[in-house]
């Protein structure tokens, strides 16, 4: 290109200028970046310490611990973040029972299909939220109409099982795609050696293969139960007069907005990050005793 | 595999000889049962309700009808407009912010990279409706940041607001995908062998040359993640529109929404779906082709 030996004349000046760049303008840029993300986080947790004036958290009035003190203290707040708990918990053990033993097919063994396979299992991932909650509305909508009706178990209205039934099938791919990761850079020796010194499949499994995936499942149960807590848009789709957390601030932000949401919200944050900050210093102690 | 060792030296058959080739079908049974039910098999009844004509008290029949998808197109172009100026403006907005701070914490994190790309996922620890909330505090007619524009400083007229324009929503879109934008861009990046742009430059490329030539054709495939997982989930978007814009700003999203919780009109509510993915799809198709790299996925 013609830049090539234009800058070979000015390859001082112009080759500075980009450096002071990299070293200056970068950095606080992204620092700036950094405080972008963080400022609706701090919002949250400083209006967790207000007393609003009505019924609406919208303006600073005076710093107050009644939210902190009395968490649940709105109606239907402690039931919906308690469903949220139990869709997250029971979600997450079934999506990683599921995507674990995908991503275990997929990875070791050969069968007709893989290939193609290993694409499909994106498209949920790739599917809008909407569309995927607006299409099993449709389908749970179906089993309640003809031509259905009656022949197959009825999911309308929605509720509590259509909120599972969701929230696992969305965490599926999720999960295979995390411990397809971790599969990927496996030695398959290990498990070799394993056999040729006398142990069956299965318990090389257990003794072998699965401690070495455990972090991988692990790391895909955290992202799978982050997900489904958070959960709006499909969740509104299949919920019917059933409240999780998000559906339930949601219905709510129209004609109040509790500090309470502040609260809860915090809470949550607060236990992910210590969740996570746990994590990584006890696999950071793990890599340096390896 | 294990030929190499002596016949016999295994006591007995393992579960792999017992069950033969099936191992990797049983594995995948009950997942894909799963998938197949609860994504494929709606996905085919929400085509089957698109050509439909009925209503819920009387059931649906199949008429092979194309009127759904007439009636969405012509009432909802709007709003489809939205979606695609929104979320491509967003997009755009995340690329551009996304790609200096992911290019940092690559080249320039040092022992902060982690702590960094800790803070860029953070906001995922908290839920989607309350950071949208908090935006809508800040950027609120007397919220923090117009009350001093307007009082204090006098800069702003006081009728001046952000809260129910474009602007806010495209905002929000933008915040809360950025994180989408920025670990795939901070993945490929961070894959790039260093030794290549030293070479670039030691055959006199100066730094703007190598990042042209060298680091930016190597980043391209995180450039197209990172632009499908912000543009994908943005066009289909509607609680920013519900909370920081209005209702002439309002998105697809809003429409399917409503057509299929509040008025229960399946088909039409079914069409708008289909239309939004095919919209995405062909949106996808030309942005690989105009990348113009097969293996992007790869």
């Amino acid at each position: 290109m013609a830049a090539s030996t234009a800058g070979a004349i000015g390859t001082a000046p112009r080759g500075s200028l980009w450096q002071r760049m990299e070293r200056r303008v970068l950095p606080a840029f992204t620092a700036l970046a950094i405080v972008y993300l963080m400022v609706p986080i701090a919002v949250m947790i400083v209006f967790s310490f207000n007393e609003p004036a009505g019924k609406f958290n919208y303006t600073w009035n005076q710093f107050s611990l009644d939210g902190w003190l009395h968490p649940f203290d709105w109606p239907g707040l402690g039931d919906a973040v308690t469903i949220s708990l139990l869709v997250a918990l029971i979600s997450t053990i079934a999506a990683t029972i599921l995507g674990t033993m995908i991503g275990l097919a997929l990875t070791r063994y050969d069968f007709r299909g893989r290939g193609i396979l290993n694409g499909i299992i994106f498209l949920p991932m790739a599917t809008p939220e909407i569309v995927l909650g607006a299409s099993l509305l449709t389908l749970f909508v179906a089993t309640a109409l003809p031509p259905l009706r009656g022949g197959v178990p009825t999911l309308y209205p929605t509720g509590f099982v259509t909120i599972l039934i969701a929230h696992i099938m969305f965490n599926i791919s999720y999960v295979v795609v995390t411990v397809k990761a971790r599969l990927a850079g496996f030695d398959r020796r290990l498990e070799e050696a394993a056999m040729d010194l006398g142990a069956n499949e299965v318990t090389t499994f257990w003794k072998v293969t699965f401690p070495l995936i455990l972090p991988g499942v692990m790391a895909a149960a955290l992202l799978a139960f982050s997900l489904s807590i958070d959960d709006f848009v499909i969740t509104n789709f299949v919920s019917g007069t059933t409240n999780t957390f998000p559906i339930w601030i949601y219905s709510i932000q129209r004609n109040a907005l509790p500090v309470q949401i502040n609260v809860i919200g915090s809470i949550i944050f607060l236990g992910a990050v210590t969740l996570v900050g746990l994590s990584s210093i006890r696999s950071g102690r793990a890599a340096r005793i390896r | 595999m294990t030929a190499a060792t002596v016949p016999g030296a295994r006591p007995g058959p393992g579960l792999r000889g017992r069950l033969g080739r099936g191992v990797p079908y049983l594995l995948l049974a009950p997942g894909l049962f799963w998938l197949t039910v609860f994504y494929l098999i709606p996905a085919i009844q929400m085509f089957t309700y698109s050509i439909s004509t009925g209503s819920v008290e009387t059931g649906y029949s199949i008429h092979l009808s194309a009127d759904a998808y007439i009636e969405g197109l012509s009432k909802f172009g709007k709003q489809f407009l939205n979606s695609i100026i929104y979320g491509g403006l967003a997009t755009i907005l995340t690329l551009a912010i996304g790609f200096p701070v992911a290019y940092t914490i690559a080249f320039r994190g040092g022992k902060y990279k982690n702590m960094l790309l800790f803070l860029v996922i953070a906001p995922f620890f908290t839920s989607f409706l309350i950071r949208t909330i908090s935006w809508k505090i800040l950027l609120g007619d007397e919220g923090p940041i117009l009350a001093v524009l307007k009082h204090n400083l006098g800069i702003l007229p006081g009728t001046f607001s952000v809260l129910g324009t474009p602007v806010a929503q495209v905002f929000g879109i933008t915040y809360n995908f950025l994180p989408f934008m920025i670990l795939p861009l901070y993945v490929a990046l961070e894959k790039i062998d260093f030794r290549l742009i030293e070479a670039a430059e030691d055959l006199y490329a100066n730094r703007a040359a190598a990042f042209r030539r060298v680091t930016l054709p190597l980043a391209l495939p995180g450039v197209f993640a990172g632009t499908l997982l912000t543009f994908i989930p943005a066009m289909g978007d509607y609680i920013n529109a519900e909370l920081l814009g209005s209702p002439g700003t309002r998105m697809i999203g809003n429409v399917i929404q409503n057509r299929l919780l509040v008025q229960n009109d399946y088909p039409v509510g079914s069409a708008l779906s289909f239309i939004l993915m095919a919209a995405i799809l062909v949106a996808v198709a030309l942005y690989a082709r105009l990348l113009g790299t097969e293996q992007l996925t790869g």
